[in-house]
């Protein structure tokens, strides 16, 4: 029985409740949170419902299956627009959004992080800013999150055993004099919340088939279903949002599963649907009354796109390795995740382990490369280690998302267009994460050492940035646009900055804080 | 000769060629799960000699001295199944025939080490880099590349937790914690 097949359902012209766009880290967590509130909720999703038993240990078959595929196009300096000019994103289009695929590192961004602008200073040709809220604001929500996820080494959830690629990170970090564990992980360690604990099976970007892992896919949205509030819709997409005379919201239009449009009547709405297409939406629902697209008096919807500063490094050894057997990454270095700037450049990176089987190995090592060096690599497969590194990347306003007009997806909607160029502060950081993590692994004997460049993202954030005053951002410290009091924004989009910790323990921290203030709202009228 | 895609096609249609050959490393791990040391890949598109060309393309583009032959065939039977499509066979035998006369008259003819003299050249070509961005697909990504390479693939579907996750002996080990790390020990 799908978990669908029970749910409570609710009318299109139903104007009572809050329609929450994606079921990711940020809409599923969103939903639940307000649906245990007593209110009522859909949650429109584009991708489609795949259970665990779906789950394939088959890394292109698996890509296939849950990768966002809809067309994106890009332009800027970045590597990326070169080597997948279409796929600027590697995300998910599913239930659960990204939390399908993620890798389950739950680090809590650092306190002077949340205040970037005043720590660091001005940096020339950044748009740095300061959150509107403060560690502090957000430690309680930080502290709900570990626990309903079972985040490891918190609340007395065991660390995860070190599988072999651990092993050596962990060997390397104690030469160079690093502290290393198997990290902070929403990962089970022991059988945990109904869930079982980690098989160690390596596949955590193909969706964890035990489901230690927590994803909303099976946690958040489930439960939410089981209070009668919550209507899951997948294979929803989402045109537009419209709203009335007054300016507010009142109605969102998707295209269901036979690609007909239809329109729900909403009393507010959420928008979590990643940092690329977050702003596309509402770019795409410009109107009269907002002309430059909704919330967007102040130009900043699709600025200050962000995307880590990330980059990995593979060391090849005498002896095997095994680095894909076990979980991806559990592994973490956070010695040079704090600001010095006598290091060459502002914030910090974390180091994490990370492997990737055989087929993307070839795919991502050194994209379009062919020829003895690139063979070589792939020759000692097995006996490679691995690390990815990710670090704050800086706010710019010309990396941006915006529409495509010459590029249409199945709907006839633009498309989104990724543009971003390194700041010279991000290759500054990549070079020296590129030497400490070559230098780590030569420590304990590496033979060749590969810098692999960015990835497809995965941490997508910023382009509708929280910030104090309207001018300088899309949405207040609790997500609530500035110029639309009924519109909420509920992933990754609205960091004011990226910190240098992955990013999803903090989105859903995030929504938990999001649905208590929207349930004050409610109770106070004011939404 | 001027021929135009749809009658190639037409003739294409009986015309398929075949790939073979024998392992070369009797004891090594696809010897293992082969039923026999003899291969045959049929092609429904290309011909023999087309098929046997373009597998030393990639032979030359991603050169693992001890991968069998019966290896780089997927790379040949992934382009089989493109060439299907009128443009893709067009791409194909036009750059197969300008290598070939580039090299003189038969560039498989040409000695093994100047091979890539010829070929070089033609890296920014659509049809190089039409080769290169499916075999670095199709060459690592199929069981016989796994066993060759050493990926386990599907085999940690079931979970690495008993086997060998962690067998790593060269380096020491992590100080574990009390009470242990596995999911059956207890919380130290």
């Amino acid at each position: 029985m799908a978990m669908t097949d029970k749910q409570a359902t609710f009318t299109h012209d139903d104007d009572s409740v809050a329609v929450v766009i994606g079921s990711g880290a940020g809409g599923g967590t969103l939903a639940n949170e307000l649906a245990q509130q007593g209110i009522d909720v859909v949650v429109l999703e584009a991708g489609a419902l795949h259970t665990t038993a779906d789950f394939l240990a088959d890394e292109w078959a698996s890509f296939s299956q849950l990768a966002w595929l809809d067309t994106r196009t890009t332009s800027g300096s970045f590597r990326l627009a070169r080597d997948f000019p279409t796929l600027p994103a590697w995300i998910v289009k599913a239930v659960g959004g990204t939390t399908v695929h993620w890798a389950g590192a739950s680090l809590r961004i650092r306190p002077h992080e949340f205040a970037a602008l005043s720590h660091y200073g001005e940096v020339a040709g950044a748009n740095l800013l300061d959150w509107p809220l403060s560690y502090d604001n957000l430690a309680p929500y930080y502290d709900r999150a570990e626990k309903r996820m079972g985040v490891t080494r918190t609340n007395d959830n065991k660390g995860l055993p070190g599988n072999n690629n651990f092993k050596v990170m962990h060997a390397g970090a104690s030469k160079m004099g690093y502290s290393c564990n198997t990290g902070h992980m929403a990962i089970n360690s022991e059988t945990r919340d109904g869930r079982a604990a980690c098989q160690q099976r390596g596949f955590c970007f193909q969706g964890c088939k035990t489901g230690a892992k927590w994803s909303t896919l099976y946690t958040e949205l489930p439960e939410g279903i089981a209070t009668g509030h919550l209507e899951l819709r997948p294979e929803s997409h989402v045109a537009r949002i419209e709203h009335d005379d007054s300016g507010k919201v009142s109605a969102v239009v998707y295209f269901d599963a036979d690609g007909q449009e239809r329109r729900q009547k909403a009393r507010l709405v959420a928008v979590a649907g990643n940092s690329l297409e977050t702003p596309r939406l509402l770019l795409n629902s410009a109107s009269a009354a907002f002309p430059a697209g909704l919330a967007n008096g102040s130009g900043q919807v699709g600025r200050n796109y962000m995307r880590h500063m990330t980059g990995s490094v593979y060391a090849t050894f005498d002896d095997p390795v095994h680095m894909y057997r076990g979980t991806t990454m559990a592994g973490i270095i956070s010695d040079e995740s704090n600001h010095d700037p006598s290091r060459g450049f502002v914030g910090g990176y974390e180091m994490e382990t990370l492997s990737l089987g055989l087929p993307f190995m070839a795919a991502f090592l050194d994209p379009g490369a062919w020829g003895p060096r690139f063979a070589g690599a792939m020759d000692q497969y097995d006996h490679m280690a691995g690390m990815w590194l990710v670090g704050e990347d800086l706010p710019q306003e010309t990396n941006r998302v915006t529409l495509n007009p010459e590029v249409t997806d199945r709907f006839g909607l633009p498309v989104a267009n990724v543009h971003y160029d390194d700041h010279l502060n991000d290759i500054a950081m990549r070079d020296h994460g590129y030497r400490q993590g070559a230098e780590l692994y030569r420590s304990v004997g590496a033979k060749d050492i590969y810098e692999v460049p960015p990835y497809p993202s995965t941490h997508n954030l910023g382009t509708c940035r929280m910030s104090e005053r309207p001018e300088d951002g899309v949405c207040n410290g609790y997500g609530r646009a500035h110029e639309i009091p009924n519109l909420f924004i509920s992933d990754g989009s609205q960091f004011t900055t990226s910190a240098a910790e992955n990013p999803t323990l903090t989105i859903v921290s995030l929504a938990i804080r999001q649905a208590e203030h929207i349930g004050q709202l409610m109770q106070q009228g004011d939404v | 000769m001027s021929t135009t895609p749809i009658s190639r096609r037409v003739f294409l249609k009986g015309s398929g060629g075949v790939l073979a050959g024998t392992l070369a490393f009797a004891s090594g791990p696809i010897a293992l799960l082969a039923p026999t040391r003899s291969w045959a890949m049929p092609l429904d598109s290309l011909s023999s000699r087309q098929g046997e060309t373009l597998l030393a393309i990639t032979r030359q583009m991603f050169p693992h001295p001890g991968l069998e032959d019966a290896v780089y065939a997927h790379v040949v039977k992934s382009l089989d199944r493109k060439a299907d499509d009128a443009a893709m066979h067009e791409l194909l035998h036009d750059g197969i025939a300008e290598l070939d006369k580039a090299a003189g008259g038969d560039w498989l003819a040409v000695e093994e080490d100047e091979k890539l003299d010829f070929l070089a050249p033609m890296a920014p070509s659509a049809f190089f880099q039409t080769i290169r961005a499916d075999a670095v697909v199709s060459l690592y990504d199929n069981p016989l590349a796994y066993a060759h390479f050493g990926y386990q693939g599907a085999e940690g579907d079931g979970g690495y937790l008993t086997k060998g996750f962690d067998d790593l002996t060269w380096l020491p080990d992590p100080a574990q914690p009390e009470g242990g790390y596995l999911p059956n020990e207890s919380v130290g």
